[in-house]
């Protein structure tokens, strides 16, 4: 069983995402600290891209911050290495980041390299089931998930694609980019049921999510909760202050879904 | 053609997110059931002759091959159409496709702003909404167009992220699909993005070629020797290019938009410059840096300031069946005056491009050679903006 799968064995998940760089990496690595502090199960990191075309504003503007200030992606895989051999990171790693960055950089380069950091998976939001196979056979070789994401769209299509999933499965709450929304419309607990029904692979739920509440609401149809933009927001706020901040907001989402 | 994953050798695919799978594959399907269906057909030839004008002319710039003294050189007119430009053969199949799909609502990507009133047209034909994502740079350099636009009943979304250029016009429109799907097509405007829609885009611009083919037959008896178009995501060039792919000797040429040089960073040449990647749904070439960002790209020409283009142009380039040559702001503002002065005829200066490859190619040429020049869209919407390049004021 791979470590991202492990982390779900312990009740409700909670899987923060971190635009890695914004505002520089030393508070990305302080905020990921104290993510670990207050009960993350796994934490993703978001490498940015130029044209991120999933994104809402909030994430977009935080990855352009990030560009700006010289944020690359060697230098995140410097920062991982730190994580683990200097700042007692133990949890799982997961980079979310685009096709265009693993692929400019090597696809099967990136992935040995991020094993050898130990980062345990990736998420790749513009690389759907039928284009996976480019690069989940090196993802397999590493020893690395390349988690799947299912869509309120995705219809028949879930059970291929949950059949086929490693990790743990991505139910992408609403239609549109990622963002704070302050109502989830789409029928969660229907889609959560469709995936549970083809694959015994956990479930997180993501996109929209900001408020304990949402939190506790979303936890009860899947097995994990993952939330972005409310904490690149807060980031934004705090800047290099953001990691308490960030730290305090981790715990209220994770008391609120245990 | 493309295999059934939808790609042109390497490039090509559907690198988007899940959200938009089930809709790239209705449209595919509902692309196959219609595509040689008589009634869509009928349908669509009819739109084309008594509502775009077509065939557009094929027309020998006499003047223009006497002055060059080498080549014999034809115009294709794009520029004559309803709109002013090649993007009215696309958004009419699209729009009658879309109609047919019973989606209600259309939006699009524009750079120039041709294919944006080109979708607000067809939009306004067919009864049916219609939002177009400009990026606010080129909102600015195409004033004209905007208010094009919103006359014909469309809305008019200024794009500030990024470049604030079409690319990042193409990069709302993909997140505005993916938050409403149920009754919106996404008319692309360009071969590019993920399949279907380089298939779908190519085959209704296809015939530009269809008809040069026919005209230059019929004209000269044979088959043209050159076939030069200019070249962004590359829609009129691969419709220019397609009848003529089977047909070894006729060289086709692809006029990227060098801005101010292939050797500057202020450049949109994507085959001159750019490297394979994955961006907006397709495999293919793009300007980007080392770790894969996309590049700021740059050109005078709001249509061809694109960092990447169709993945049949990068397949075209791989197996060495098309030429892609780079020609910079200076060669194509000069072209846009030359062939105003010199036939009368004022072309968009995205077809300046190819126009200027034109001016260097066809003096070296012998004059029993033929040369076909795509002139893909009518210059008036540059005419502020070229003024302002001479350093001349004037109010629109």
């Amino acid at each position: 069983m791979s470590n991202i799968a492990k982390a779900f064995e312990n009740g409700k998940a909670f899987i923060p995402f971190i635009t890695c760089g914004d505002p520089d990496l030393d508070t990305t690595a302080q905020c990921i600290v104290e993510m670990q502090k207050n009960g993350a199960s796994i934490v993703e990191l978001g490498i940015p891209f130029s044209d991120p075309t999933a994104e809402g504003p909030v994430i977009m503007e935080a990855s352009l911050r990030a560009l700006t200030g010289g944020c690359t992606t060697d230098k995140v895989f410097e920062m991982v290495k730190r994580l683990r051999t200097e700042l007692g990171v133990t949890i799982p790693m997961v980079f979310m980041t685009y096709a265009n960055v693993v692929f400019s950089y090597g696809i099967e380069r990136f992935c040995q390299k991020a094993k050898e950091l130990g980062v345990d998976g990736m998420i790749l939001p513009d690389v759907p089931y039928e284009e996976k196979d480019e690069f989940d056979a090196i993802c397999k070789k590493y020893d690395l998930d390349l988690i799947s994401l299912i869509a309120p769209t995705s219809n028949e299509r879930i059970s291929m694609i949950a059949t086929e999933a490693s990790g743990f499965i991505y139910i992408v709450s609403s239609l549109g980019v990622t963002g704070v929304r302050s109502k989830i419309t789409t029928d969660v607990a229907a889609l959560c049921t469709a995936v549970k029904s083809a694959t015994n692979v956990p479930c997180a739920i993501g996109f929209g999510i900001s408020t304990p509440e949402q939190a506790a609401a979303m936890a009860k149809n899947a097995d994990g909760v993952i939330v972005g933009s409310a904490i690149v927001k807060i980031v934004a706020q705090y800047g290099k202050d953001a990691p308490a901040h960030v730290g305090e907001y981790v715990k209220s989402i994770v008391d609120a879904i245990k | 053609m493309p295999d059934s994953k939808g790609r042109f050798g390497l490039h090509g695919g559907q690198y988007i997110p899940e959200t938009l799978m089930n809709a790239v594959i209705e449209l595919e399907e509902a692309y196959n059931h219609y595509k040689d269906d008589p009634e869509f057909n009928k349908e669509l030839t009819e739109l084309f002759n008594e509502y775009a004008g077509r065939p557009s002319n094929l027309y020998y710039a006499e003047k223009m091959t006497k002055d060059l003294g080498g080549a014999k050189i034809y115009l294709k007119r794009e520029d004559l159409n309803h709109t002013g430009s090649h993007k009215i053969n696309n958004v009419l199949g699209q729009a009658l496709l879309a109609k047919k799909m019973g989606k209600t609502r259309l939006i699009a990507e524009t750079g120039a702003g041709q294919h944006g009133v080109a979708t607000a047209t067809a939009a306004a034909l067919f009864g049916m909404e219609c939002v177009v994502f400009m990026g606010q740079v080129d909102c600015e350099r195409q004033a004209l167009n905007v208010y094009r636009m919103k006359l014909l009943g469309a809305d008019v979304v200024p794009v500030t992220s990024g470049t604030a250029t079409l690319k990042d016009a193409v990069s709302e429109c993909m997140r505005e699909w993916t938050t409403r799907i149920d009754d919106t097509h996404y008319c692309l405007g360009s071969v590019m993005g993920p399949h279907p829609f380089p298939t779908i885009v190519r085959d209704f611009q296809a015939v530009i070629s269809r008809e040069s083919r026919a005209q230059i037959l019929e004209k000269e008896g044979r088959l043209p020797d050159y076939v030069l178009a200019c070249c962004g995501g590359g829609s009129n060039a691969i419709g220019s290019f397609y009848n003529y792919i089977g047909d070894e000797g006729v060289h086709l040429i692809g006029c990227e938009a060098a801005g101010r040089g292939i050797d500057t960073f202020e450049t949109a040449a994507t085959i001159n410059t750019g490297k394979l990647g994955i961006f907006h749904g397709m495999k293919s070439y793009f300007c980007q840096d080392e770790y894969g960002q996309i590049a700021p790209v740059y050109s005078i020409s709001a249509g061809l300031d694109y960092p990447g283009i169709g993945p049949e142009h990068a397949n075209l380039h791989d197996t060495g069946r098309a030429q892609y040559v780079a020609i910079t702001d200076d060669e194509a503002v000069n072209a846009f005056e030359y062939l105003s002065k010199t036939e009368g005829v004022i072309p968009a200066i995205e077809s300046a491009h190819a126009v200027a490859y034109a001016m260097k190619l066809a003096p070296t040429l012998d004059k029993d050679k033929i040369m076909i020049v795509t002139i893909s869209g009518r210059g008036d919407k540059d005419c502020a903006a070229i003024a302002r390049y001479r350093g001349v004021n004037i109010n629109e």
